[in-house]
């Protein structure tokens, strides 16, 4: 198993390192426009929030697993962990916010100690998308997670899990060794009590991201195979499939360069940069919250330590109207967010 | 100078050939992105074609091209790879299949 850059004490590990590395080099050249004076061409520099949509909360970067390309740099080692404390003052928020989604990730939000209670407590503000963020291989990881499909179940939950392919090889390179059987075996759970079958409420999305320095393909056409395969191959099904960019920060980033792939994919994010996109991009109508409360316009500016532009910095002083007049932190990471068809944590900005 | 024939950064200037002749290039770049719209064959099977005709044509910016559009549609490098046996196979059967020729010429001279 690889370790975490802070395992590692990799100078990536220090979020100042990765701004200033994105920061430098062909963009401080000129070579490639960056985010900011690219989105400024069509007016829409600084990026300004729209009506909040989704409340994205992360219980901690513990993690079972070492993905090659995590952009929180998750890991077994990783201490950090949201506290009950914290939890209230979300669970307050999470009673008043207009937002209509909830979205819990982590590391694996499942191994916070209080992640059943605070489901639990948060299932009864009455949120109209209520979703978990899950590895797969954590419901599987050791017995106190198994009967989590029946619990995810009973709140009703909508379950978005990472598979990076259909085949094993290509999954357990990015994702560990064993992680593919693993994933197999708790997505059959899942389906066994209702998850992800034709018509069920019960929704099991899964997520695509490239495991290499590409970009992602067509997600209508990804989607297509994914199904096929693991249909064909399992007997599993899922509703959608989400294609997701792989951000140039954390782990992905330190890969990039130790790779050599660095510039060459920048130009890519940049080449496949679509206006259109930035209209809706996630950080328009998100707000993340870290483990210890803080607020950010996503879970990537959280990773960079790149806080919210507004008075109300943290969850115990939350202000939704006073958050929607700040403008959104934008980077070069941002340009992850807008190659193609755009990218967020719900797959497509732009549909096909 | 230049030290090599092929430049990769030169791929990335394709859509230039259009500059020196408007109406071909544009004819051209039409017939192409045509040619890869899903028909009766995916946009897969298609991506494989052009990889293992890449690799016949021993194109490096067409190698190029190819083995990153498999990748982003999530062909495997098993796939990829069997693509290529069948563009070797033709390749080097296309040349052991002139051996009949040979053959029947051996056969006529020879007493």
């Amino acid at each position: 198993m690889i370790k975490s850059l802070h395992k590692r004490n990799s100078e990536l590990a220090n979020s100042n390192k990765q701004v200033e590395f994105l920061s430098n080099g062909i963009f401080k050249g000129g070579e490639l426009d960056t985010f900011n004076n690219k989105i400024a061409e069509t007016n829409q520099f600084p990026l300004r929030p729209k009506k909040l949509e989704i409340l994205q909360i992360n219980l901690g970067y513990m993690c079972n697993q070492v993905c090659e390309h995590c952009h929180v740099d998750a890991g077994p080692d990783r201490k950090e962990i949201m506290t009950k404390e914290t939890m209230l003052q979300c669970l307050d928020v999470i009673k008043s916010t207009q937002a209509h989604t909830l979205d819990l990730t982590g590391g694996a939000p499942e191994m916070n100690p209080n992640f059943r209670w605070f489901v639990d407590e948060a299932s009864k503000a009455g949120i109209k998308d209520f979703i978990v963020r899950s590895n797969l291989t954590i419901l599987r990881a050791n017995k106190k997670y198994y009967d989590l499909p029946e619990f995810f179940k009973n709140h009703n939950i909508h379950i978005i899990s990472s598979m990076p392919h259909w085949t094993k090889g290509k999954t357990d390179k990015q994702r560990g060794s064993g992680v593919f059987d693993k994933s197999i075996k708790a997505l059959e759970e899942l389906n066994s009590v209702g998850y992800g079958m034709p018509n069920s409420k019960l929704k099991l999305d899964l997520v695509y991201n490239p495991s290499g320095a590409f970009l992602p393909g067509n997600q209508v056409a990804l989607e297509k195979d994914f199904k096929k395969a693991m249909n064909d191959d399992f007997g599993i099904q899922f509703h959608n499939l989400f294609a997701i960019t792989n951000l140039p920060i954390s782990r992905f980033l330190d890969y990039l360069i130790a790779s050599e792939n660095y510039e060459d994919y920048m130009y890519a994010l940049v080449e496949a940069y679509n206006s259109e996109a930035v209209k809706n991009v996630m950080c328009t109508n998100t707000i993340s919250v870290s483990w210890d409360g803080f607020l950010y316009d996503c879970d990537f500016n959280q990773m960079l330590e790149l806080p919210v532009s507004s008075k109300v910095k943290h969850i115990s002083k939350y202000n939704e109207e006073q958050l929607q007049n700040r403008n959104i932190i934008t980077s070069q990471h941002c340009y992850g967010c807008t190659a193609g068809a755009g990218s967020s944590c719900q797959g497509n900005i732009i549909p096909a | 100078m230049q030290k090599t024939y092929y430049d990769p950064a030169d791929l990335k200037k394709f859509g230039k050939i259009s500059e020196w002749n408007e109406e071909l290039g544009s004819k051209f770049f039409d017939y192409y992105n045509s040619v890869f719209k899903e028909g009766k064959l995916s946009e897969r099977e298609k991506s494989l074609i052009a990889l293992a005709v890449a690799h016949t044509i021993q194109c490096p910016y067409c190698i190029d091209a190819y083995t990153g559009d498999g990748l982003q549609r999530g062909i495997t490098k098993e796939e990829m790879m069997e693509a290529l046996h069948v563009a070797a196979a033709i390749r080097g059967g296309a040349s052991l299949v002139h051996g009949v020729q040979m053959m029947n010429k051996v056969n006529k001279l020879e007493m």
